[in-house]
């Protein structure tokens, strides 16, 4: 158990470090990157600029760059803007953290609540009028692209039918803090949950209803049924349990992926600083120290997440476990 | 008479259409007997099985004729009252021991659970007869088993906690669908062993189905051959291999290579393959595969007769 | 002319051992020994049966025979000549003369080639003759095994299981193989459909002078096919003699509680044959036993065989047991 924990800590070491060298090298190899020249702002003289370039440590060889950024990353802690002077990435990506989780742990909470119903029930009417409905509806909330969702969704709740007693109680766009304010976190949050949480609603949906018609085909749900038991019990304690490890698989990664900024559309929308947005902004400034905290903060999760996928395997499946 | 079937018809609307699957089978199942049913691939032996399971479950399957356990008419019995006989008074085990559990519950669990749904009892009381069953089937250490998984068991032993939940309930009839197959011959060994001790302890009724005319005359009291859907020949043990009347069963028993004495240059074989059932002949589906068929075979289908030992053919008919 | 009595198969202390996991899993590497210490000798023309339960490592060695394994151990040689660590290239030309069928026909056919072309295809790769050459080769193939001139055109599934069998069989000996290793290949047949594929091997192997080494968990067909039978447990060779002999007198306790096991066709009541009912399963080929590997199932295992491996040794010509205590007739 703890030598499986520390093979993953080592393994999301050696990520990160990856990922970090990656980005780094190609920022540098990015034309028009050179931070000095951004730095030093449009005309400046190339003794301010070899100021910059000194001040920064530009002129020092890659590696050491390199190195310095990562022991101000994550030792002091202390990494700066290269664009906001004086502006600490590190406590930047903190106050993003806490928007980015509330969004996507909220609208997770949602899908895969959703998504079980719906698959559990189209699966077991299923090739009914209500099996295809629900298969339809799932399709039609893949299709959506999730920016165009949220600004109808927007325009409905924030203007066109905002004064409607439907509607009247979502604040404005933004973020509150749950711990100021928890019930208006939650206000401010339902609509962007739901938005994101319809297309996964839908891909989860489908996902589960296919595995769970696919276990009921298998030998043991005949079994089963000889041993006299009712078709609810059959669906809920044999055929769900494994069909959930498809489910687990996917949730694993999207929820990884999410909560590592792809929930930007999103943020985006309803106004939420969260990582996505952070991510977004920074690499429209070519910020390297942004872009290095956000990417990896956002490896950091995506090795968690699937850290956590794994276990949840274990737990599901008694075969994976060593014996 | 624990189980009386009259002239079951199973059929499975397909693309390629209809397939009978099972043509008009009778047969009749007295207290703890052990009843043989031979066939090959598509002879309708499991489908006649699952038809008194109720556990054809297709949409496209249409079920003819009686099935009577204890006197009570199996076939249109709502699916409530027929899950109530199921792993309770009937239980079945089947073929691959590997796929036949559930692959994440534990092996106590998944016989207790049988338990608790036929009777009202505590789970500890459940848990108690679980370990009881399975040292009955020669678990070594039952306790021990009943926190095991299926995929730590070996085959053989899989099979055995399958009895062991088809015990579970003291059924009188006891459906098995080519337990052993699946099994090296010195674990079948061991198995049919099994089958037989707990007949003579639970007084189950057994039906048992192979391919293997070697289980059959080593368990069965009475014995039916199948073929393509219909019953060709039934007869004790005794009858059927020492008298065996019909041609296919003859071919069948003389295409088995000897394990002792002299071993024959060549086998005896049958011509041909099992025909499909989309398309059957007009007559006995056994002619076009048959060393003495002669006219009457093709015109019509021969009748099985209403003897203890019958065959279904002209030429036996004639003889 | 070939000398009949030279070897055409010969494996010295053959052993195939695999890893599995990695030295990062839980239990860390460990060694599954499937085939161990073999010294197993085929002549030409004959056919060896190779018979033990699942797990046994018949199926390991057979596919080591033909080198679709590599061999961890020890040696093998086709004619006389080491082939043990030849290269692919190097083997090619064997290739023709060692051919394998599968169990499972319609696994190993291609469906969506005709079968004519699936048998013409290994005569295309190896072979010298013209497309006229191959059609009338595959003519001949196909009436050798007993399918009909039109069923080239035909694919796969459009045959039953036996017919699929047949189509295997000729592209097996479509290059005129001297060695056949056929592993289960009346298995997935039905029960009528057997005998022919029986017979139809041994009319093969009169006609092409072929040697077989042949699988099967049915040992009645084993019986009936072999003319020597090399009884195989956890890896080893425990047995091996005549096949009639084996059969009727069989030497090693592990032989004995096999053969008796066969459910046979018995018109008086049953118990008459006397049964030996092994008990406990097959040891895990990861953790052998101890001393002989058999001692923890044997019934008349003592002290010795706990600690001291019987050698399989020669004790009638042609006869071979490894056991302390054989019953010798």
């Amino acid at each position: 158990m703890i030598y499986a924990i520390l093979r993953r800590f080592g393994q999301m070491l050696f990520v990160m470090f990856g990922i970090s060298v990656i980005v780094f090298l190609i920022f540098f190899a990015t034309p028009g990157a050179d931070p000095a020249a951004r730095i030093a702002g449009r005309n400046a003289s190339s003794e301010v600029l070899a100021a910059v370039r000194h001040s920064f440590g530009f002129d020092q060889p890659l590696y050491v760059q390199y190195t310095r950024m990562m022991e101000k990353i994550f030792v002091t802690g202390d990494l700066t803007s290269f664009v906001n002077r004086g502006w600490k990435v590190v406590p930047a990506v903190m106050d993003s953290i806490p928007v980015t989780l509330s969004l996507v742990f909220g609208a997770a909470v949602l899908w895969v609540m959703v998504s079980i119903i719906i698959g559990i029930v189209a699966a077991a009417t299923r090739d009914s009028w209500l099996d295809k409905l629900l298969m339809a509806l799932g399709l039609l909330g893949i299709s959506m692209p999730v920016y165009w969702l949220g600004e109808v969704m927007n325009l409905i709740t924030q203007s066109r039918y905002h004064d409607s007693w439907a509607f009247s109680w979502v604040p404005p766009l933004g973020y509150k803090n749950f711990s100021d304010d928890p019930k208006g976190w939650f206000l401010t949050l339902v609509i962007p949950w739901i938005t994101l949480a319809i297309l996964y609603i839908g891909i989860y949906g489908r996902v589960l209803r296919a595995a769970i018609i696919e276990s009921m085909q298998e030998d043991y749900i005949r079994t089963a049924r000889a041993k006299g038991l009712s078709e609810a019990r059959i669906l809920f304690r044999h055929a769900l349990r494994t069909s959930l490890i498809a489910f687990v698989t996917l949730f694993g990664l999207d929820f990884g992926a999410l909560v590592g900024g792809s929930a930007l559309l999103t943020e985006v929308v309803f106004g939420l600083h969260g990582i996505g947005k952070l991510t977004y902004d920074a690499l429209q400034n070519l910020d390297l120290p942004m872009i290095m905290a956000t990417v990896m903060y956002a490896s950091m999760f995506v090795v968690i997440a699937n850290a956590v996928v794994d276990f949840i395997y274990i737990l599901l499946d008694p075969r994976l476990r060593a014996s | 008479m624990i189980l009386s079937v009259r002239d079951l018809r199973v059929s499975f609307r397909t693309h390629d259409g209809p397939v009978r699957a099972i043509d008009g089978v009778s047969f009749d199942l007295g207290e703890s007997e052990i009843l043989g049913v031979v066939g090959e691939s598509g002879s309708g032996k499991t489908v006649s099985l699952l038809a008194v399971m109720g556990l054809i479950t297709d949409p496209n399957a249409t079920i003819e004729g009686s099935i009577r356990y204890k006197g009570r008419e199996l076939v249109g019995l709502p699916p409530r009252e027929l899950r109530r006989l199921r792993g309770n008074e009937i239980a079945m085990i089947f073929q691959d021991p590997m796929t036949a559990l559930t692959p994440v519950y534990m092996i106590g669990w998944q016989i207790a659970e049988q338990i608790r749904a036929h009777r009202g009892v505590s789970k500890s009381k459940a848990m108690e007869r679980v370990e009881q069953l399975l040292a009955e089937v020669n678990f070594p250490n039952p306790h021990e088993a009943m926190s095991r998984y299926p995929h730590q068991l070996s085959g053989g032993m899989r099979q055995r906690a399958v009895i062991a939940m088809a015990l579970s309930c003291d059924p009188a009839l006891l459906v098995a669908d080519e337990p052993t197959t699946a099994l090296d011959v010195t674990v079948q060994a061991g198995i049919l062993d099994l089958v037989r001790k707990l007949r003579a302890k639970h007084k189950s009724a057994v039906v048992f189905i192979t391919h293997d005319m070697g289980v059959v005359s080593e368990l069965a009291d009475r014995v039916m051959v199948m073929y393509a859907g219909r019953v060709v020949e039934r007869g004790t043990r005794t009858e059927l291999f020492s008298d065996p009347r019909h041609p296919y069963t003859r071919a069948l028993l003389g295409s088995i290579p000897p394990l002792t004495g002299q071993k024959p240059r060549r086998l005896p074989a049958i011509p041909g393959s099992p025909p499909s059932l989309l398309r059957l002949p007009q007559g006995c589906a056994f002619g076009p595969r048959c060393p003495v068929h002669y006219e009457p075979c093709e015109a019509s289908k021969p009748g099985l007769g209403s003897g203890a030992h019958a065959a279904a053919c002209f030429r036996v008919a004639q003889a | 002319m070939i000398d009949a009595d030279r070897p055409i198969l010969e494996t010295r202390s053959l052993a195939k051992r695999f890893s599995i996991g990695t030295r990062f899993s839980a239990e860390g590497r460990r060694t599954v020994h499937a085939v161990d210490n073999v010294s197993l000798t085929v002549r030409r023309g004959e056919t060896v049966g190779l018979v033990g339960e699942s797990g046994c490592g018949k199926s390991t060695l057979a596919r080591c025979l033909v080198r679709l394994y590599d061999i961890t151990d020890g040696k093998l040689l086709f004619e006389g000549d080491d082939i043990t660590s030849k290269s692919l290239s190097e083997l090619r030309p064997l290739r023709r003369r060692l051919q394998m069928v599968f169990q499972d026909p319609s696994a190993s056919l291609n469906p969506r080639r005709r079968v004519g072309d699936l048998v013409a295809e290994p005569l295309r790769i190896h072979g010298k003759l013209s497309a006229k050459g191959i059609t009338a080769r595959v003519a001949e193939l196909f009436e050798l095994v007993g399918l009909l001139p039109d069923h080239v055109m035909r694919y796969p599934h459009e045959f039953s299981g036996g017919q699929r069998q047949r189509v295997g069989i000729a592209r097996a000996i479509a290059l005129n193989p001297d060695l056949v290793v056929l592993d289960e290949p009346v298995s997935a047949l039905d029960v009528s459909v057997q005998a022919q594929i029986v017979n139809l091997l041994a009319d093969l192997q009169e006609k092409l002078k072929l040697t077989y080494i042949f699988i099967a968990h049915d040992l009645s067909v084993v019986r009936q096919v072999s003319t020597r039978i090399a009884v195989m447990y956890l890896g080893s060779i425990v047995e091996e003699g005549p096949a009639e002999e084996v059969f009727a007198t069989p030497a090693h306790p592990y032989s004995q509680a096999l053969i008796s096991a066969v459910p046979v066709v018995e018109t008086t009541p049953s118990g008459t044959r006397k049964r030996i009912i092994l008990t406990g399963d097959v040891p895990s080929p990861l953790k052998p036993p101890s001393g002989c590997r058999f001692h923890p199932r044997c019934p008349i295992a003592v002290e010795r065989c706990r600690s001291e491996r019987p050698e399989l040794q020669e004790h009638h010509p042609g006869r071979k047991v490894a056991c302390h205590f054989p019953t010798l007739t």
